[in-house]
């Protein structure tokens, strides 16, 4: 897993997780539709990676099917990080 | 100016042919655990589906009328073992797993009181619930475990801690309970409940204050099934979805109570929102009756509407919402999608039942929630006079006349508090609207400074006193700013201790300490430190002030204002 990959998910497992659940998370389980991150915490995880990426994600991107994995969260925000590296 | 309160349970006119219907005669018993469960089975239904459950990780299980009585006879066997006592409380703080469904009649046919709690509430929200509540047991599952554990010492009146997935040995006063694996119990001597006896305990935000615990009682049965079977049109063959937790009135009210009994099937998908999921539950289960929420329905609207274009969902027969007024967009762009309107109701905590509303058939008028439900008498007063207004589309406060089963009996430990809501012979909602010339009912907001999120309300003084335990933080204002999907959202305001600066990483930090400590609703989803924050003369912070500026708003008067 690349570092991006990794540091998402490890973010998410400390975080969102309860510290008793003992469910295995990846980069492909579903964070939103499984119930681990809700529509409201959404918005700490976006900032999260505003901050970490120096990125801004317009709230229309933000939907809960670009975060429903790591790896789709890490696809979204490697496109704002490659648009800002040819800008 | 008379405060009349609730009268103890005496179904009349509509309410009372209600409850004939369903077997129940005033002064005679009455029990939600029974009337859900055995009652449907001596009706010869026992071999109808009753629960359709499935979880984000495809794991499933029905149960039929039977299996419902038999499960929540072996629940409540388990939990008078436990010693439980009628009127004691015992909280469910679970997921939507079976458990919660089955435990919540379980609970009642013990004579208990259920206290459903949201499971995403972090440990101070639970740690106020339960200690206001005096909670004798909490049943939950091994992933929230920790949170009860964190707080367990500081509450002497919890003897018991249930675990529904339990593995190896409990701990100190815990208790596994595989209510699968456990013998059923054929026959359970339900406990002799009245009409005035108490059934469930929904916490409720206010403005001041901890969140206020709303007692309701078993003979609320009539104004559950009835407005179950009017206003969502509950028929034999339906197969019904409520996309409310039952840690909220409405997943109780009508996730649990309204259909069972009804005799309906009704479909629970423990999983978080994503649109192919939800059709796809829709699709499989010919999902009949949808009672969903404004939240839930803009976020499928984002979508646009192709994901439901690509599943066949003419199963579809009647939709409803509930939580936050309905804007008229949704209204329109349901029609659009699945061919009719999502129907807006309206109703409370305190209610119990849907009082105004929109009922099949009737003329919809996009943006209103529609009119008092038949047997229901309600108006707006006059904000001083408390008077009702008579000349439409005069704006005042929503006002009920108490009489109907399901008002609640009293707020625990406040009858203050619940003496303060009657005026005048009404229940005031604490919601305004307007009337217009056809009786149909216009939202237009909140008469206090509670933020309305989602459909769920969120007290601001809980969100203030968690930000001051923040180490950084010196004062706080908790109010509600506009959102296009959640209607409103928390924002707060935040002055900073010396030593301390506002930063990115700060604002990320007291996001995530408030989401842990009491939920992803009370989570500000935007923080804005300032130097000062507006305060009376006498020191109070005018949360009105900010608010007023967040929605674009005349502040009011500001003679009360003090100059800096």
């Amino acid at each position: 897993m690349d570092p991006m990959r990794q540091a998402i998910l490890d973010y998410v497992k400390r975080e969102y997780l309860e510290e008793d659940d003992d469910r295995e998370v990846d980069a492909s389980t579903r964070l939103i539709s499984g119930g681990i991150v809700d529509s409201f915490s959404m918005v700490s995880l976006k900032r999260f990676l505003e901050r970490k990426y120096a990125i801004s994600i317009p709230d229309a991107d933000a939907s809960p099917e670009a975060f429903d994995t790591v790896e789709s969260i890490a696809r979204l925000v490697e496109r704002f990080t490659a648009a800002k590296a040819k800008a | 100016m008379t405060t009349t309160a609730a009268q103890p349970g005496t179904w009349t006119g509509t309410w009372l042919e209600a409850a004939r219907e369903i077997g129940l005669e005033p002064g005679g018993p009455v029990n939600i655990g029974w009337h859900c469960s055995d009652r449907i089975c001596r009706m010869g239904l026992g071999a109808k589906r009753a629960l359709l459950w499935e979880d984000a990780e495809g794991r499933s299980r029905t149960l039929t009328f039977d299996d419902l009585r038999l499960l929540t006879n072996t629940f409540a066997a388990f939990v008078r073992g436990l010693g439980v006592g009628p009127g004691e409380r015992v909280c469910l703080f679970l997921d939507r797993v079976p458990e919660l469904y089955i435990g919540f009649l379980g609970i009642l046919k013990t004579g208990a009181v259920a206290q459903p709690l949201f499971s995403a509430f972090g440990e101070d929200s639970l740690h106020v619930r339960l200690q206001d509540a005096e909670t004798a047991a909490i049943v939950t599952q091994r992933k929230h475990l920790g949170k009860v554990r964190r707080i367990r010492e500081k509450l002497p009146h919890l003897r018991r801690i249930v675990v529904v997935d339990g593995a190896g040995a409990p701990g100190p006063g815990e208790v596994h309970l595989d209510l699968f694996g456990a013998a059923p119990v054929q026959e359970f001597a339900v406990h002799p409940t009245t009409a005035d006896s108490p059934s469930v305990l929904h916490y409720t935000s206010g403005t001041t204050g901890q969140p206020k615990g709303a007692q309701h009682v078993h003979g609320s049965l009539p104004a559950q099934y009835l407005t179950s079977k009017r206003v969502l049109d509950l028929r034999p063959e339906d197969v019904y979805w409520c996309n409310a937790d039952p840690g909220w009135v409405t997943g109780t009210s009508y996730g649990i109570i309204g259909p069972w009994v009804n005799g309906a099937t009704q479909a629970v998908l423990d999983s978080g929102f994503n649109t192919d999921r939800w059709y796809d539950f829709v699709a499989k289960h010919r999902i009949t009756v949808w009672y969903s929420a404004p939240t839930a329905i803009r976020l499928l609207m984002r979508e646009g509407g192709e994901a439901a274009r690509r599943r066949d969902l003419s199963c579809l027969r009647h939709l409803c919402s509930v939580g936050e007024p309905l804007n008229a967009e949704a209204v329109v762009w349901s029609e659009r999608i699945f061919g009719r309107p999502f129907l807006d109701t309206y109703w409370q905590t305190e209610t119990g039942c849907i009082v105004i509303t929109n009922l099949p058939g009737m003329k919809v008028k996009p943006g209103s929630m529609g009119k008092a439900f038949p047997g229901i008498e309600a108006t707006v007063l006059d904000m001083n006079s408390l008077r009702p207004l008579d000349r439409p589309g005069a704006v005042g406060l929503i006002a009920l006349r108490p009489g109907w089963p399901s008002l609640i009996r009293t707020y625990r430990n406040k009858p203050d508090a619940y003496a303060s809501k009657f005026r005048n012979g009404w229940y005031l909602t604490g919601d305004r609207s307007s009337i217009d010339e056809d009786g149909y009912f216009w939202f237009v907001g909140r008469d206090d400074d509670v933020i309305n999120t989602g459909g769920h309300l969120v007290g601001p003084f809980e969100i203030e006193s968690a930000l001051l335990e923040h180490p950084a933080v010196a004062e706080s204002a908790a109010v509600s700013k506009p959102d296009p999907v959640n209607m409103e959202v928390v924002k707060v305001f935040v002055t900073l201790k010396p030593g301390y600066e506002p930063s990115d990483d700060l604002e990320l930090e007291i996001m995530n300490r408030i989401r842990r400590k009491l939920s992803p609703l009370a989570m500000p989803q935007e923080i804005q430190f300032v130097d000062s924050l507006p305060k009376t003369r006498s020191g109070k912070i005018m949360r009105r002030v900010l608010r007023a500026k967040e929605w674009n708003e005349p502040v009011g008067d500001l003679s009360s204002l003090m100059n800096d």
